[in-house]
């Protein structure tokens, strides 16, 4: 990455992200879910990463707990030059100008008692002075780069479709001018039809204010399309992450290649002769992951080191970084 | 919502008539003698003219629809005779008369109202003043030691009934503690007391305490319950991590989007629990010697007057129904996800 001239905007060293879990008649804390175990990845100013992974392994916590809704456990995440997992509140709440996330679920999202106007405009009225017209005003201007009509302003959001309240939901992210944007699943509650819209609005958008993103999806095909690099998650940590091309044309670690060979093929002379690896069993619980590699219960490439030592974290071709104990020699 | 608000008023006519008739048939039906409390000395003959005379013996619907007359004819117009002074020439119509105290009902009716609207209706207000931010604190630090605190409290609020607990505070402060000490308050609520000064005022004060906390203990307990659930459902919520992703401080976070969402329901708790207060707290009333509306029901009851009765449990009946509408109505106006029309 020594010719990158970017520095990164967004630096997560070791992020650990653990749910108590409480029981027993004192509700005493009895283990610990470890929805994110020890990630690290850097995203740099202008681009989009792709994060990807099944149901439950952990992507929207990272996703979360970036922004820092979640209390971190352990790690730090440095957003601009600044610590966001161990700030201040007031100061975080400063800097959450600068961040900001749109969310999975755009009707849950929005407060339903509050008009669009006013969703968009809290913010503003929050962190910025200005008076109510001028407020107004970049209401308005935002409605309009999302695509939003004006007249709608007054409106709550239960009035809207999916894709008007997603959109509503962007105009929210992008009001306080943010370099950095966490989309959580942003299109998965969404018609197909409109996941392209969405999409291409986030992407226009991206080039038009030079956004960075992180895209959390379980969508392979949106990822490919929309992201510059893809990080792999699986069972609360990152297995692969890779440029786009390169993570989708050779993929590396044993479980990329069961997941990529799972996205279907629209040609159906090509779906028929497509090889697919099943993986067998069920993904351990993040209570108690296994002993050595995360994925060794699954893994079709399996070896005894496996069981024993957990997989380091590395570089093994530039810019590809694999926890895999079989690429341990290559480099 | 206007039309929705109109259509409703209009149902209430039929409901209400609806609800009139079965009162005055339950009510006619139970086997109590008007003359029952007179006299032993009385000979029969006389008391059956006393029965006569009270109108007892007629066909039961021509005794309804006599009461419907007065209740919805004659009372409004005298209503309205005594706060403008105008003249409808009501003066030689019979009115609704207790037969207990062969005065008006509506005239006790007056007389009692200020008695309960001032110790039950404080009690509704302190109560629920004190459940609001008991919810709100219980709910936002869950399972804290204030939340334990706030269950107990609600479960003895819930489950310790005012004549237990009535009692109990009135052997405390009455009867152990000395009455010359500042602690001790006044067991019986003195109904003829006037506030005229500062002295007055504090010993109106002082009487009030007991019976407004005891019946402010069940209400708190009802409505804090309440407001916590419902600020529980409501801080999970995607849209209050919206919030805080926002950057607003936690207060605005708290008060604004979790509790402004959360109010929905629990002011319509308190609308519906309105007509109660004009009902007044039979009990409650009964052991502080308040004479109030409970207690004037309880004695019309025990004495079998029942144009008292019914006069009186068919004005809660509109209280009712009124403060459903306006419960339904609110929930309208709160939540813009709901449009009745």
């Amino acid at each position: 990455m020594l010719d990158e001239p970017k520095q990164p905007l967004v630096r997560v060293d070791n992020l650990k992200m653990h749910f108590p879990i409480f029981g027993g008649l004192l509700r005493r804390r009895i283990g610990q879910v470890k929805a994110v175990d020890g990630i690290s990845f850097d995203i740099i100013e202008g681009e989009t990463l792709g994060l990807v992974g099944e149901s439950g392994c952990g992507k929207s916590t990272v996703g979360r707990s970036v922004l820092r809704l979640y209390e971190v456990t352990d790690g730090t995440v440095t957003i601009d030059g600044r610590d966001i997992a161990h700030a201040p509140p007031e100061e975080l709440r400063q800097m959450r100008t600068q961040m900001q996330m749109i969310f999975q679920d755009p009707q849950a999202s929005l407060n339903p008692r509050m008009k669009v106007s006013e969703i968009i405009a809290e913010p503003l009225r929050e962190h910025h002075a200005g008076t109510a017209a001028e407020r107004r005003q970049r209401v308005l201007e935002l409605m309009d780069q999302v695509g939003l009509n004006r007249d709608f302003a007054n409106r709550y959001p239960h009035e809207f479709s999916g894709g008007q309240r997603q959109r509503i939901g962007i105009a929210r992210a992008l009001a306080l001018n943010p370099k950095f944007i966490v989309c959580d699943e942003p299109i998965a509650a969404l018609d197909v039809s409109i996941q392209a819209q969405v999409v291409n609005l986030l992407e226009e958008l991206q080039n038009e204010l030079g956004l960075t993103y992180l895209f959390i999806s379980h969508d392979l095909s949106m990822v490919r399309h929309i992201a510059d690099r893809v990080a792999v998650m699986y069972l609360g940590r990152i297995v692969e992450l890779a440029p786009r091309d390169a993570l989708y044309d050779d993929p590396l670690h044993p479980y990329t290649k069961a997941l990529l060979s799972a996205v279907p093929e629209p040609d159906p002379a090509i779906e028929e002769k497509v090889e697919r690896i099943i993986l067998t069993g069920d993904v351990p619980s993040p209570s108690n992951p296994p002993q050595g590699c995360n994925f060794c219960t699954r893994c079709p490439a399996v070896m005894d080191i496996c069981k024993r030592d957990e997989p380091e974290f590395r570089e093994v071709q530039p810019s590809r970084f694999v926890a895999c104990h079989h690429f341990n020699d290559i480099t | 919502m206007f039309t929705f608000t109109i259509r409703r008023l209009i149902l209430t006519i039929p409901t209400l008539l609806f609800i009139s008739l079965v009162l005055f048939t339950i009510v006619k039906l139970s086997p109590s003698d008007p003359t029952g409390n007179l006299p032993l000395t009385i000979p029969p003959e006389v008391r059956e003219k006393i029965r006569e005379s009270l109108g007892v013996n007629k066909p039961l619907l021509v005794q309804y629809l006599l009461w419907l007359k007065q209740f919805f004819w004659l009372e409004p117009r005298i209503f309205l005779e005594h706060s403008f002074g105008w003249n409808l020439g009501t003066a030689d119509e019979t009115r609704l008369i207790s037969y207990q105290t062969r005065s008006p009902v509506m005239d006790l009716i007056v007389q009692r109202l200020p008695q309960t609207l001032w110790v039950v209706g404080v009690a509704y207000l302190v109560g629920t003043l004190i459940a609001l931010p008991i919810g709100i604190i219980s709910a936002y630090k869950q399972y804290s030691v204030f939340d334990q605190l706030g269950t107990l409290v609600s479960m003895i609020g819930f489950s310790v009934p005012p004549f237990f607990s009535g009692v109990l505070v009135i052997v405390i402060f009455s009867v152990m503690i000395p009455s010359d000490s500042y602690f001790w308050l006044p067991s019986i609520y003195d109904t003829t007391h006037e506030v005229t000064d500062w002295a007055s005022f504090k010993y109106q004060f002082r009487q009030m305490i007991m019976p407004v906390m005891v019946l402010a203990l069940q209400i708190t307990a009802q409505i804090s319950r309440f407001t916590r659930a419902s600020m529980l459902d409501n801080l999970n919520q995607d849209y209050v991590r919206t919030a805080r992703a926002k950057g607003l401080k936690e207060k605005t976070v708290v008060l604004v989007h979790v509790l402004r969402n959360s109010m929905i329901p629990v002011v319509t708790v308190i609308a519906l629990g309105i007509p109660s207060i004009f009902g007044g707290a039979i009990i409650t009333e009964q052991v502080f010697k308040v004479n109030g509306l409970g207690q004037l029901l309880i004695i019309a009851i025990q004495g079998g007057d029942v144009p008292t009765v019914q006069t009186l449990t068919f004005i809660f009946a509109i209280l009712i129904v009124l403060f459903n509408l306006i419960a339904d109505v609110l929930y309208g106006i709160l939540d813009p996800r709901i449009r009745y029309d």
